[in-house]
């Protein structure tokens, strides 16, 4: 795409110029995260290998299929597709604050920024009452002969192997009500753990991004000449979105 | 004045992409469009798919497969064009695929490993047939409940 203005047949290696062609404080930056890549790829990968050692797991859709003021419609992947959106568009408006860094716009560079803050605060929120559905929402179980209503924490799940029809019908539960035995207990833990570490990413995002904007503001970037501190919390940005991505394949979608 | 900043002298900085945003609203419409196809199947999986007699395992191996690599292709979008790693000099590209190429060993033996681990688990280490011991756990409780 871009045509660069280097001159063919540079020699990278003999110094004088970063043979990177790339400001220190951005390359610092990718360094970084590859170092989070491999702490989320550890995560997941070790979510995968329990998984992969269990004779049974939850299926995400019996699991992830509320909607808020949507009541106990079944309705799987919705929510969850909204909070992938919204990533996906904060993650376009922070590149775009980037491109309008690049042009020395300041107006463009903190209208995007805004956006972007905004979209992290809205993320947040759609987490924060993804996990208080989760712990509260109660569900029957068997346990040792006994029926017990339990939520969906790091040490309880309520999502195991389905006790058959007949069973059920001389328990003492409403009809139409689903009863389970339990389930894999790590299953609460990778989840809380995983989603939780990313959460806490996206805060911290957030928080940088609004550090960014106040900069901004103040002219801070335009008295340096550049607006290379965007790109960096840029890139710290998108990263959280790429991350989402996996945990979304690995968490529901798969 | 010069759109392009020149702020450190070992660096030169490249014309960023004709001054327009139209590739980055190109890339949101295929990464929206890969969502929506993500989607469409993940509806299949947990609609259909699952517990039908008629559609076999491999079938929803297949689908998840897709699914992968529908998200590898997300992932090569967001860091090549959000990340501007695809405007890069190939030197500093190198250095950050190289390293990511680990993952290629690190998945494929660790879900091995869990693979094991169950064949283990279910066959006493190898000592008795192949069962699953999940029901089974299951249904003790179960029967003490009858008894009464």
């Amino acid at each position: 795409m871009s045509t660069s203005a280097i001159p063919t047949g540079t020699k990278w290696w003999s110094g004088g110029r970063s043979p990177f062609n790339i400001g220190y404080g951005k390359v610092m930056m990718w360094y970084f995260l590859i170092s989070d890549t491999f702490t989320f790829g550890a995560f997941l990968i070790s979510y995968g290998t329990i998984r992969f050692s269990a004779n049974y797991w939850p299926d995400p859709n019996h699991i992830f299929n509320a909607f808020p003021g949507f009541g106990h419609q079944d309705l799987p992947l919705a929510f969850v597709s909204l909070m992938t959106f919204i990533l996906i568009a904060s993650s376009v408006t922070m590149v775009l604050a980037v491109h309008e860094g690049r042009h020395m716009n300041r107006k463009g560079v903190e209208k995007y920024m805004i956006l972007t803050i905004l979209g992290g605060l809205a993320f947040l929120g759609c987490q924060a009452w993804e996990w208080t559905h989760l712990i509260t929402g109660e569900h029957k179980v068997l346990v040792d002969g006994a029926l017990q209503t339990i939520g969906t924490t790091v040490s309880h799940n309520p999502w195991g192997p389905a006790v058959p029809h007949d069973v059920v019908a001389k328990l003492a539960v409403e009809a139409g009500e689903h009863v389970n035995t339990l389930g894999p207990v790590a299953f609460g833990g990778y989840f809380f753990g995983i989603t939780g570490f990313h959460g806490f990413h996206v805060f911290s995002g957030v928080v940088v991004n609004i550090i960014m904007l106040i900069k901004t503001r103040l002219g801070h970037f335009d008295q340096r000449g550049h607006y290379e501190m965007i790109e960096k919390a840029g890139l710290y940005w998108h990263f959280v979105d790429l991350v989402w991505v996996f945990v979304f394949l690995c968490f529901y979608l798969i | 004045m010069s759109t392009q900043h020149q702020s450190f002298s070992e660096v030169t900085l490249q014309p960023e992409h004709h001054g327009s945003t139209r590739r980055i609203w190109v890339v949101m419409g295929i990464l929206s469009v890969i969502t929506l196809i993500e989607l469409l199947l993940g509806f299949g999986l947990a609609r259909h798919w699952y517990g039908d007699p008629v559609v076999n395992y491999h079938l929803i191996l297949f689908v998840k497969g897709v699914i992968c690599i529908l998200t590898l292709l997300k992932a090569y979008y967001i860091v090549s064009v959000f990340m501007h790693l695809g405007d890069e000099v190939k030197n500093f590209i190198t250095t950050i695929i190289i390293p990511v190429m680990l993952f290629v060993w690190f998945i494929i033996s660790f879900l091995w490993e869990g693979e094991s681990w169950k064949n283990m688990k279910n066959t006493n280490a190898g000592s008795r047939e192949y069962k699953t011991e999940q029901l089974q756990q299951a249904t003790p409780a179960i029967q003490q409940h009858e008894k009464p």
